[in-house]
């Protein structure tokens, strides 16, 4: 195995003399190079990776649409039509942009669902996952005021129904939705905001998402068992073992992303999309994009404004909370026998919402949202807290290498091969 | 400070002793300038508010003449689409029969009159057009726009509007019913300037 001790060896004179002034290289070497990573990470540690590229491909994709979009009422909907037209390889970078967008919270999902699942938000890694909470409200964000750009009929209605949201807050709820709109109404002053915070927030996201690496190479990668790095064979440097499989899944997945925008661009869009915004006339079903559908099945399961509101908005506020709402001590599910079940429930409860929330709100749907929001709330307020202090966890190996040999957890296949291509 | 410096000691630990001057002067530096920091963040939240060419947009004229016993118009006002319904003797006499306790909203919602009208159909209506319904045409749910307006509308149970969105449903009186809507249709502003005008604003 490769000697993961800093390796950095400055070998030409530029080189050098950069070195000493700033040391740049030496960092990055240190922090994507040599960097110690569990040996026993599996494919779901490659969806940072992956995230990191979907910024820098909204962030490029993104910037060239705004050399052809006009933010205003009269032409916004009309210059997205001509980016789709008639600008040299718009239709491209339209889809790459608007399917990214999906991608992007396809792959934010399942991020978070591995750092539930392995228990990467407990200590120390508290600060990283509190940065990961921040990082997708503002991604949310980015990605609503994104969606208002097109300025068809269901950006225009989603932004009304969005923004009225703030209204159902006492006092000065009405002050905000005037604020927010720059009128009295959803308008084309608002659109143009709408665009300027569009334009800056993934930059923002850029900066936290810098801090968030900074936090995970300060403490260190999680893994499959939850056990710490103890000994240095617990590890292996980053490159080229976490890198080449990192790289593995982003083609796979860069496959799915390209087959979307390349064959079927619009499926995951919606058809009202492609009627131009009309300040008279509501659709009938009023849905966001899928992204958004578990949260907005929250929103419709509560039959008051405020409690509504209240709840969709603590629905992401409590994952802040989740390192001190667990109380095991043992961090990986695997190692779990009851939690393990509640936990597959909870997922299956996210996945149903979202199903849920594209519906329209009557009879036995809005009866099935309001089970599966009530076990959303207990999963995190009263499982969480309680399972963890009456569970007896199963016995974990004595260390990730040991697991990866067969001890305890028990490899998968992909973990027994990355080990036995180290023994060569 | 002189004997500190004739001594050579370090500053005295926070929480010791009396107060400095250098405590003073740090403290009313600092908050002088985050005064100065909080005010000079207004203009920039201030500006995101409706411009003076918004606000002066605020009045529409709207000839009634042309709307039937029954019929109904939007128009536009502020951005906002209004609605002005034609009401038959029918709708007017149900409207003017509901107890105000049977409402889930008890206020007028009527912007010309006190806060704490209750919603009468006399207090949302003008004295001697009570014929005439002006309501602001958006669900106070959350900002769809209720059917009810063509002749062939869905109106809901109570005959007045239906708001698709969430099921809010309004009697002839605009005022709220059933459903998750928290308040009665707005009446804004507005009066007869002749017998078939009204002025909007
Ligand atoms: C976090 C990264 C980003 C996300 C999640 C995101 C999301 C979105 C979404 C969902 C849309 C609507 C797509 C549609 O349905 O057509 C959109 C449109 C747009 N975005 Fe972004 N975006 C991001 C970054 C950026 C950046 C950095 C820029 C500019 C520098 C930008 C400029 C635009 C423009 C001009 C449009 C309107 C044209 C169109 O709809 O294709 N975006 N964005
Ligand atoms: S917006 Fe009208 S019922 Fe929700």
């Amino acid at each position: 195995m490769s000697d993961h001790e800093p390796s950095y060896h400055p070998s030409n004179p530029f080189s050098k003399w950069m070195d000493s002034r700033l040391p740049i290289m030496r960092m990055m070497h240190g922090q994507f190079v040599d960097f110690p990573t569990p040996r026993n990470l599996n494919y779901m540690w490659t969806f940072g990776g992956i995230l990191t590229f979907m910024l820098v491909v909204q962030i490029v994709s993104g910037l060239v649409l705004s050399m052809h979009y006009q933010p205003s009422d009269a032409e916004a909907f009309n210059s997205v039509e001509l980016i789709r037209r008639d600008v040299n390889y718009g239709w491209l970078l339209r889809n790459i942009h608007a399917v990214g967008a999906s991608m992007f919270f396809f792959a934010v999902y399942l991020h978070m669902a591995r750092g539930i699942y392995y228990g990467s938000y407990k200590a120390p890694r508290e600060i990283l996952w509190i940065l990961g909470v921040i990082i997708f409200l503002l991604m949310m964000a980015a990605g609503f005021l994104g969606y208002a750009l097109v300025w068809g009929q269901m950006s225009f209605w989603g932004v009304t129904v969005i923004t009225n949201l703030f209204s159902a807050l006492p006092l000065v709820g009405t002050g905000i939705t005037k604020w927010l709109w720059g009128g009295y109404a959803v308008s084309g002053v608002t659109l143009n905001r709408f665009f300027s915070l569009h334009f800056l927030l993934p930059f923002v996201i850029f900066g936290v998402v810098i801090l968030h690496i900074w936090a995970l190479h300060v403490v260190g990668q999680n893994n499959p068992t939850g056990l710490d790095i103890k000994t240095k064979s617990d590890s292996v440097p980053m490159l080229p073992f976490a890198i080449m499989k990192d790289a593995f899944a982003l083609a796979m997945f860069a496959l799915v992303y390209a087959w979307f925008v390349f064959f079927v661009p619009n499926y995951l869009g919606d058809a009202d999309n492609f009627i131009e915004a009309n300040p008279l006339s509501t659709p009938p079903h009023i849905v966001p994009e899928w992204y958004f559908l578990p949260f907005y099945a929250i929103l419709r399961s509560i039959p008051s404004k405020l409690g509504g509101v209240l709840m969709m908005f603590g629905s992401i506020a409590l994952l802040a909370f989740l390192p001190w709402l667990d109380t095991s001590n043992v961090r990986s599910t695997k190692y779990r026998p009851i939690f393990k079940w509640f936990l597959w429930a909870f997922f299956f409860s996210v996945v149903a919402l979202g199903y849920l929330g594209g519906k329209p709100a009557e009879g036995s749907y809005v009866m099935w949202s309001r089970v599966f929001t009530l076990y959303y709330f207990a999963f995190f307020l009263i499982i969480m807290p309680v399972v963890g202090l009456l569970e007896t966890p199963r016995k974990l190996p004595s260390s990730i290498m040991d697991a990866v040999l067969g001890g305890g957890g028990g490899p998968t296949a992909a973990n027994a091969a990355t080990a036995a291509a180290e023994k060569r | 400070m002189a004997p500190e410096a004739k001594t050579g000691t370090a500053l005295p630990p926070i929480g010791h002793g009396e107060p400095t001057r250098r405590d003073f002067l740090t403290t009313a530096a600092l908050g002088w300038a985050a005064v100065g920091g909080a005010i000079s963040l207004w203009p920039f939240i201030q500006q995101m508010n409706p411009d003076a060419s918004t606000q002066a947009l605020s009045s529409t004229e709207v000839d009634l003449a042309p709307i039937k016993e029954g019929q109904a118009i939007t128009v536009l006002w502020r951005g906002k689409p209004v609605f002005i319904r034609n009401r038959t003797k029918d709708e007017v006499e149900k409207a003017a029969n509901v107890p105000v306790g049977d409402l889930p909203d008890k206020g007028a919602q009527n912007e010309a009159l006190a806060d704490r009208a209750p919603a009468t159909d006399q207090n949302r209506t003008k004295k001697g057009h009570e014929n005439w319904m002006v309501v602001v045409g958006i669900c106070t749910h959350l900002g769809c726009i209720p059917k009810g307006q063509g002749l062939s509308d869905q109106r809901g149970e109570y005959g007045g509007w239906f708001c698709p969105c969430h099921g809010s449903t309004y009697d002839t009186s605009g005022r709220i019913r059933k459903g998750p809507a928290p308040r009665n249709l707005e009446v804004p502003p507005y009066e007869f300037v002749s017998a078939t005008k009204i002025k909007i604003g």
